[in-house]
């Protein structure tokens, strides 16, 4: 968990109060958390261009201000809830390594600062994503964040949108 | 004061590299019976100019090179000395080993000490060779006597150095630290404090004043310094001093060995006169620099790409608001119609112009084979005139660039392989000199370079019996076209010896993948004992394609035009079936392989049956082939956006645009869609 680490040595330095930003969204009923550090912008779901041949959750392509990216929807991924497509569907633009993605959620609640204490180790078992992909669960009162390693999650072989990352 | 210099070095390379590459073409150039002085005068400015930045940034190897050609050139100018072939040979040599130390300094390349020396010697001698009849002239010497002012002569010490008075004006004392610092590179230094407290050095020194001004106007202004030619230790040498050429122009050192007390007495008030002498070095060169420059600005490729991308961004903007206004009631906007449609004018001449500043003239490949040429011909004892033609036809930039190697491969072999000796062309009722004649040519949207030859020709029968022994299937009933192709498989070389030159069978292979690389196509036609050429076929630009947008079921793709040949519906008779191999389609007596771009990309089309659809002709790679889509859309340009960037590879996409109603559409990479189509139905290629 190289990531963990960093972070933490990150806030080490930063001062003790300081946590981690996470930005909070739902797919189905469950909540999910990635590092707000990834995200470069939120949007509304538009129509995307298919690419033949894909796998059925890459949605197609996006033009966003010029630059072609790739929209995966997550729900179709992991098999969460119902891929619809309305007003409210929400597209995060992610930035990892400079290479811009497109990730459908159903909704976006909210960004959280968790402090290290509140990262539990994931188990195990019990969530769709492979743990290796898991930065571990984040309490806050009642809700209870997965919190996932977007960088490694959308640079995996098994997403398949990257061929090699680029940083 | 110290300046970070190393900033500078690559607009020093830049420029140097120019220069070189401009001297070599002039030389080539150069009638040696009657040379031009005006040519003469532009080889001597290319050799200042290098000296004087190569000085400014210490790279004192390469201004020893530099200053003993400029001397020579200085003197073969000034028609003291006839230029010869030889010293045209030893300039040539010496720009080898001028590029050969930039290259040493720039990327850390290893430099040849000994063709260092080697030129050195050579260009020595040959100014050497002049000096024994010139003191018979030196008596004489008009050339001081035409300087405007009395001015003293710089002594030149038995090593060809000189001594300088530097006198610096009221500066802090670490200036003249890191000054004497700096000139200490130069030579031997000594620095003595005036009454005044002002500093004064003593330089000893092969360099010319320029270049101490030059690297003294880093630190202070120049004209607060005072330069004047220590004489006192030199004068007693001054007798003696070898014709040695330092300077040029009003610094025409004297050879009269008479004038040397002249020279030592006004020695010290010199200071004057040289007020005016030491700039004159300066503004000299600003103004050869000027009248070379002043006509281009340098900048970085990045920029010029932002540039395009802005540019494309803009006509998919105004394409948007095209779109938009299209659907108002034209009675009531008329004014807004109006300034619309100059927008979408001026956008499209804006594009025009941005694009055109990746363009550049083929002349920056050409002007290298002249003396490759020349220098190969002389090592294989063959004669060739070497013609180019259409040296002004425009590429882009990063085609041009990848276009070197390939074209340099080929124009070896036309001169290895291709022109046979001078004896055997005699006997074949040639001329003696084979002809080369590269060229460049716009065709349509493509840009035709051609590499042609009046030599041999292919043997179809050796390549088909090397084929044979390859184990390469052939056929000795196949075309021309598809035999000369062989000689593009890897490993393969009919040439019956190995040179240094070519017929080591790599090459040929990689000629092809390069150019297929870029996009583009080879063809090759020859004919027995008339010659050859190698026909290079490349799009004009990688940013902006002309496209024919098609649509099947709801979606719509970009074909690039230049594959495409016609369109048509075909009536059903035409459709046959082949063995459930899929279907061809006849067209004007052809049979073509029909390629269904709903089965392909695993869309709901509106036609299944060709003769409800239409059918559009491809060609790569002399294959055609028929893709079936549902209708055609229109025409236009497109702006291509890379699909990698934030993707990844996909089969059969060559690239995506953005339409004008800001949605994406994907471009066929059609050449890869005619070679699947061949294996289609036995292996599917795509996933």
């Amino acid at each position: 968990m190289s990531y963990t680490t960093q972070t933490q040595t990150s806030m080490e330095a930063a001062g003790e109060s300081a946590g981690n930003e996470f930005l909070a969204f739902t797919l189905g009923r469950e909540e999910y958390g990635i590092d707000i550090l990834r995200v470069q912008e939120i949007r509304g779901y538009e129509p995307v261009t298919r690419i033949a041949n894909a796998p059925d959750f890459i949605k197609g392509v996006v033009n966003l201000r010029g630059t072609i990216v790739p929209v995966v929807d997550m729900r179709i991924k992991f098999d969460l809830g119902t891929p619809t497509y309305d007003q409210f569907t929400v597209v995060i633009i992610l930035n990892i390594g400079g290479r811009v993605v497109g990730m459908v959620v159903d909704s976006v609640s909210d960004v959280t600062t968790l402090t290290p204490e509140q990262i539990k180790p994931a188990p195990e078992i019990g969530t769709t994503f492979d743990t290796d992909y898991l930065i571990g669960l984040g309490t806050l009162d009642e809700r209870m964040l997965i919190l996932v390693d977007i960088d490694k999650l959308m640079s995996s072989a098994e997403m398949g949108l990257i061929e090699k990352l680029a940083a | 004061m110290t300046i970070d210099m190393s900033q500078f070095y690559q607009v020093f390379f830049d420029e140097a590299d120019e220069l070189l590459a401009e001297m070599e073409k002039l030389l080539l150039a150069l009638d040696v019976s009657a040379p031009d002085s005006e040519d003469l005068n532009a080889i001597f400015r290319a050799a200042h100019s290098i000296k004087g930045g190569a000085a400014t940034f210490a790279f004192t190897d390469i201004t020893e090179v530099t200053h003993m050609l400029e001397s020579l050139l200085d003197r073969i100018r000034k028609g003291e000395m006839a230029l010869t072939p030889e010293h045209v040979d030893a300039f040539l040599v010496a720009k080898d080993v001028l590029t050969m130390q930039m290259d040493g300094h720039h990327h850390g390349s290893s430099v040849d000490q000994t063709a260092v020396d080697s030129v050195c010697q050579r260009l020595k001698a040959l100014s050497q060779g002049i000096v024994a009849d010139a003191p018979a002239a030196a008596p004489g010497a008009p050339a001081v006597a035409a300087a405007p002012d009395p001015v003293a002569a710089p002594v030149v010490d038995a090593d060809g150095n000189c001594r300088f008075r530097i006198e610096l004006p009221d500066v802090p004392q670490k200036d003249v630290d890191a000054l004497a610092a700096e000139l200490g590179l130069l030579g031997t230094i000594e620095q003595e404090t005036l009454d005044d407290k002002r500093a004064v050095f003593i330089l000893t020194t092969g360099e010319s004043q320029d270049n101490i001004v030059a690297i003294c106007s880093f630190v202070l202004d120049p004209d607060d310094l005072k330069i004047t030619y220590d004489a006192a230790p030199a004068a007693a040498s001054a007798g003696a001093a070898p014709a040695e050429d330092l300077g040029y122009g009003i610094f025409e050192p004297e050879k009269n060995p008479a004038a040397a007390p002249h020279v030592a007495a006004p020695a010290v008030d010199a200071a004057v006169p040289t007020g005016e002498v030491k700039n004159y070095g300066r503004r000299a060169t600003d103004k050869e620099g000027a009248s070379q420059e002043s006509s281009s600005i340098r900048v970085s490729v990045e920029k010029v790409d932002q540039l395009i991308n802005l540019v494309g961004e803009l006509v998919i903007t105004q394409a948007m608001i095209e779109q938009r206004i299209a659907a108002l009631d034209p009675l009531h906007h008329e004014r807004l119609l109006n300034s619309a449609g100059q927008l979408a004018r001026n956008t499209r001449d804006l594009q025009e112009a941005v694009m055109s500043i990746r363009m550049m003239p083929m002349d920056y490949v050409f002007s290298r084979f002249p003396r490759m040429v020349r220098d190969l011909a002389a090592k294989l004892g063959k004669k060739v005139e070497f013609v180019t033609r259409g040296a002004a036809t425009e590429l882009d930039k990063g085609l041009i660039e990848r276009i070197v190697d390939p074209l340099t491969h080929l124009v070896r072999n036309s001169v290895d392989h291709g022109i046979e000796m001078p004896d055997k062309r005699k006997v074949s009722g040639k001329a003696e000199a084979g002809k080369l004649v590269l060229s460049a040519a716009h065709q349509g949207g493509n840009i035709v370079i051609e590499v042609s030859d009046d030599g041999g020709g292919l043997n179809r029968d050796r390549i088909l019996a090397k084929a044979k022994s390859q184990g390469l299937p052939v056929s000795d009933t196949m075309p021309d076209a598809d035999v000369w192709q062989l000689i593009f498989a890897p490993g393969f070389s009919t040439a019956e010896v190995v040179t240094d030159v070519s017929g080591r069978g790599v090459g040929m292979d990689v000629v092809k993948r390069n150019i297929t690389a870029m996009g583009g196509t080879v063809d090759i036609r020859s004919i027995p004992g008339t010659g050859t050429t190698i026909a290079i076929s490349l799009p004009l630009t990688l940013a902006i394609l002309d496209g024919m947008s098609v649509k099947v079921g709801e979606e719509i793709y970009i074909l690039p035009l230049g594959y495409v040949i016609e369109s048509l519906q075909p009536a059903a008779v035409d459709v046959k079936e082949v063995a459930g191999q899929g279907k061809v389609v006849k067209v004007r007596e052809e049979y073509l392989p029909l390629i269904p771009l709903y089965q392909i990309f695993a869309i709901d089309p509106r036609f299944e049956d060709p003769s409800q659809g239409i059918i559009v002709i491809l060609e790569s790679d002399g294959k055609k082939a028929a893709l079936l889509v549902d209708s055609l859309v229109g025409q236009q340009q497109v702006v291509v956006k890379n699909l990698e960037s934030n993707f990844r590879k996909v089969a059969g996409i060559s690239g995506a645009t953005i339409l004008g109603d800001g949605g994406v559409s994907l471009i066929l990479d059609v050449s890869a869609l005619l070679r699947s189509s061949r294996q289609l139905n036995a292996d599917p290629v795509f996933f």
